[in-house]
């Protein structure tokens, strides 16, 4: 292909961006005065980056199937994961389980608490100022304009996290899933539906 | 060791105070009736962690339980709708049974 069909591409970098300059000279400061390593930066943001959601899927698909693991982890999440070898950093690990008539949405107003150590990091919309403050006052109108719109009768319940707690929705088992394996079961545990956005992905749909 | 001051279903008002710093009672909260779900632990203060500061003695965290309708005047879910909120010992005040109050959940 050639190469002369678009505008010049341009990557963002720390160009003109007072903050991301900031951050650059206390680096490489620290650096020259022997405190970390580059490799230590670089080693420590791999492990930032390394969680994801399919780690929290591994989780939820293994609530589905076990009943017994289900009930440990509504009881303590951080000791649940660990039987599973996920560590949690956060102080704790808050479950919280959608029934059928009950949904559990998860948000943070003051910042954007969100269970990194297990999940990585939160989509752009969540730490986002008009997701922060609709989805504490308009909940059922973010998640219809997300794509999902909550039955009426189903009782909409949002988690604030404010402080210490972290949170992870449980969804529930899209029907039609019976005797299916738990590796086929966590690839229908969307990341969105470990917020409480959307349900879990329905194989029939 | 002292006991949690709060118990699972006791009713609460959020403080209303409007102190500058580094608060994690969010302002939408503030003066608002609901009812303690859940006891988490005790905490370093944020408010003084916040500034360099040790955050003891460390305080009492707990997950209270408001109605939705009770928090926006225009809320247009469902009025059963909820919302939990974690919320730190000296920011809860207790409320007598006796007590009138609206919307609690």
């Amino acid at each position: 292909m050639p190469h002369d069909h678009h505008a010049p591409i341009k990557i963002p970098d720390v160009e003109g961006d007072p903050d991301a300059l900031t951050t650059r000279a206390l680096k490489e400061l620290l650096i020259a005065k022997g405190y970390f390593t580059a490799d230590d930066v670089r080693r420590k943001i791999e492990e930032i980056q390394s969680p994801g959601p399919h780690q929290g899927a591994a989780l939820i698909a293994a609530a589905w199937v076990d009943p017994e693991f289900r009930k440990r982890l509504l009881t303590d999440g951080k000791a649940a994961a660990a039987e599973m070898g996920y560590l949690i950093g956060e102080a704790a690990l808050v479950v919280v389980e959608n029934t059928h008539d009950l949904h559990n949405l998860i948000t943070c107003t003051l910042c954007s608490c969100y269970p990194r150590s297990l999940l990585g990091q939160p989509p752009p919309w969540y730490t986002s100022k008009a997701y922060r403050a609709r989805s504490v006052v308009d909940p059922r109108g973010v998640m219809a304009e997300l794509g999902w719109t909550p039955p009426q009768g189903l009782q909409i319940r949002v988690h604030d996290s404010t402080a210490d707690m972290r949170y992870l929705v449980l969804p529930l088992r899209p029907p039609g899933t019976e005797g299916w394996s738990q590796s086929d079961l966590a690839r229908l545990v969307s990341r969105d539906s470990m917020i409480g956005i959307a349900p879990a992905t329905n194989p029939v749909t | 060791m002292t006991l949690p001051r709060f118990s699972i279903g006791d009713l609460v008002r959020i403080a209303d105070r409007m102190p500058m710093g580094h608060m994690r009672t969010p302002a939408y909260v503030r003066g608002r009736i609901g009812r303690v779900e859940g006891y988490c632990g005790a905490f370093p203060n944020p408010e003084t962690l916040a500034y360099g500061g040790d955050g003891l003695p460390d305080r009492d965290l707990y997950r209270v339980h408001l109605a939705q309708p009770s928090l926006w005047p225009n809320y247009n879910g469902a009025p059963e709708d909820t919302l939990e909120i974690e919320i730190y010992d000296h920011w809860l005040e207790p409320i007598d049974a006796s007590d009138e109050y609206d919307h609690a959940p």
